[in-house]
């Protein structure tokens, strides 16, 4: 396994991170010896065996749904007060959409 | 400080001091024991303050002062608390205020605790040594130049230093149970679903647990006792009753049977070793009846471990985007490079490299190769156990390979530092409850940690255990 700069860029672009130079050729280290311990799973067997997504209990009822009703929550106010930037109620983002 | 839950109250109710005093003594305390260790990132005088004279209404009105009154306790910096800062340890949430408080925090003021401060960790809890933190890592009360643990350091290092009577931390690979062995202290992974998660910051969601430290297990139980149960705003928050903990710490485990899982004891070094082995000597003393079993997947959790948390942490960690929370990079043009820029200037080097390996993980191609193979293992491994509490009560064994290490020590070695995680992960892969408990020290003078393990819902044995090993170790 060789994990290219060229790969830890695309990596990069899908996780939304602009990385420098020096932390692409980091990452492409760390992430190649990271990947080849993680190779070791190969070792097993796991045909038949159903993946386990999430800790479930036999006891415990797995439907975890309720009544939809109507309750308080966060004001808008509240809700935009970590905002880097707001305006009118909303989060403000730079322009998406050229006129 | 050397009060434990139930001193405080006797303190409270024959009138020896009031909240109010002991609050603002243990206040003073905290704020110049500090800078010895770095491990509070923000006091909370106001909110102690106003909690503190609500406990003393009470008792002066005659009513029930709740199971925690006027107990100092200090919560991890990933727990929001509405109106006091959560930075998560990030640059990224320098600012942030939540809007709101965990459900843990809000029950653990209902029942007359007293937070004081909240606590320093790895950035986002992701960590083992609480250096990738960005405000500076914390120093091992019990030796100054070692890390305390991690990703919950802060929290380990305020209960042992006594700063704080009791503490909130989160555990997802261990970052409860490791750090408390590190400081000699109590740590608490509970059962999966057994603490709400409200308002806890999501890093692994199939992982992530909020557990209680205390410098004594009957502590620990009393503050679980506090905080679990269900929650509707937790939707994996069990429904199963809440045992009284402390009721259940007799002191008898006699004909209680042991497991020693034999994987637990291969790369051990000889000082952590030999606690291990004095403490399951006690534990035959005490009457149980313990035995050798085989958990055969074990090497092969850190890698499920590390796959399954990072592809979890890649999607939690997206909401981090200069839009929200507090923080955006200046004089990006378009959407798409403020998303970029802010999160490259805002998380720091563990937390991009576990994003980039969780992504990497998920990603079209290697999906099924990594991240489906991993809850495969994940389902053997939790099978493991399954099978071994057919014959067993209690699993016991190590915390962590080695005891506390310098600062500074592994930060270089993403891989080694991992590698370190392997007694507590499994657990946490499971769902299962399990708890550090001080074992001695080795004889260099460092805490080692005593792990017990039960099945699913069953703290109360694993409570018992520890109880019963302190009560004649200690």
């Amino acid at each position: 396994m060789k994990i290219t700069d060229e790969e830890v860029r695309r990596i990069a672009e899908l996780a939304a991170l602009a990385l420098r130079d020096d932390e692409v050729e980091k990452l492409a280290k760390d992430l190649d010896n990271i990947l080849s311990h993680m190779d070791k799973l190969n070792e097993l067997d796991t045909t038949g065996v159903e993946p386990m997504a999430q800790v479930l209990f036999d006891a415990e009822e797995t439907a975890t749904l309720r009544e939809d009703r109507e309750k308080p929550c966060l004001t808008n106010s509240e809700a935009l007060q970590n905002a880097p930037v707001s305006g009118g109620g909303y989060f403000k983002v730079p322009r998406v959409i050229e006129r | 400080m050397s009060h434990t839950i139930s001193s405080i109250r006797a303190g409270l109710l024959q009138k020896e001091f009031s909240a109010e005093e002991f609050t603002r003594q243990a206040l003073e305390l905290a704020e110049k024991e500090n800078p010895k260790t770095n491990a509070y990132l923000t006091f909370s005088a106001v909110r102690a303050m106003e909690a503190a004279e609500a406990v003393d209404r009470k008792i002066a009105a005659g009513e029930d002062p709740g199971a925690l009154a006027g107990v100092p306790v200090a919560v991890k910096d990933v727990i929001v608390t509405k109106g006091l800062r959560t930075t998560c340890g990030s640059k990224l949430l320098e600012h942030y205020v939540p809007p709101y408080d965990a459900t843990a925090v809000i029950r653990l003021e209902q029942a007359g605790g007293i937070i004081i401060g909240k606590t320093n960790c790895d950035e986002f809890a992701m960590g083992s040594s609480n250096e990738n933190s960005a405000y500076g890592p914390v120093r091992n009360p019990v030796a100054l130049d070692r890390v305390p643990g991690g990703s919950s350091g802060g929290s380990a290092a305020v209960v042992a230093q006594g700063t704080a009577v009791v503490a909130l931390g989160s555990d997802t690979g261990g970052s409860v149970r490791q750090p408390a062995s590190f400081c000699g202290v109590a740590g608490v992974t509970p059962t999966y679903g057994r603490v709400s998660r409200y308002g806890l910051t999501a890093f692994a969601s199939s992982l992530d647990h909020i557990g209680p430290f205390a410098r004594t297990t009957r502590d620990a139980a009393a503050l679980l006792k506090v905080i679990a149960g269900r929650d509707e705003m937790d939707a994996t928050s069990a429904s199963a009753p809440v045992p009284d903990y402390v009721a259940g710490l007799t002191g008898d485990v006699r004909g209680l049977k042991i497991g020693l899982p034999r994987e637990y004891f291969e790369g051990l070094s000889t000082d952590t070793g030999d606690r291990i082995h004095a403490a399951v000597e006690t534990l035959k003393k005490l009457g149980c009846e313990v035995r050798d079993i085989s958990l055969p997947h074990t090497p092969y959790a850190i890698a499920t471990y590390y796959i399954i948390a990072t592809a979890e942490a890649s999607a939690n960690l997206a909401r981090y985007d200069g839009v929200r929370y507090t923080t955006r990079a200046a004089g990006a043009g378009t959407l798409t490079d403020m998303y970029r820029e802010t999160r490259d200037e805002g998380f720091g080097a563990e937390c991009k490299r576990r994003i980039m390996l969780g992504t990497y993980v998920l990603s079209a191609g290697y999906y099924d190769a990594y991240y489906i193979k991993a809850q495969k293992v994940r389902a053997l491994i939790a099978k493991d156990y399954a099978e071994a509490f057919q014959s067993v009560d209690a699993i016991v064994g190590p915390v962590s390979p080695f005891p506390a290490f310098k600062i500074g020590e592994k930060v270089d070695d993403p891989v080694a530092m991992y590698l370190s995680d392997i007694y507590t992960i499994t657990g946490s892969l499971a769902g299962i409850p399990c708890m550090s408990v001080p074992c001695g020290l080795t004889e260099g003078g460092l805490p080692v940690g005593l792990q017990i393990l039960t099945r699913h819902f069953d703290e109360t044995t694993m409570f018992r255990v520890a109880d019963a090993y302190e009560r004649v170790s200690t």
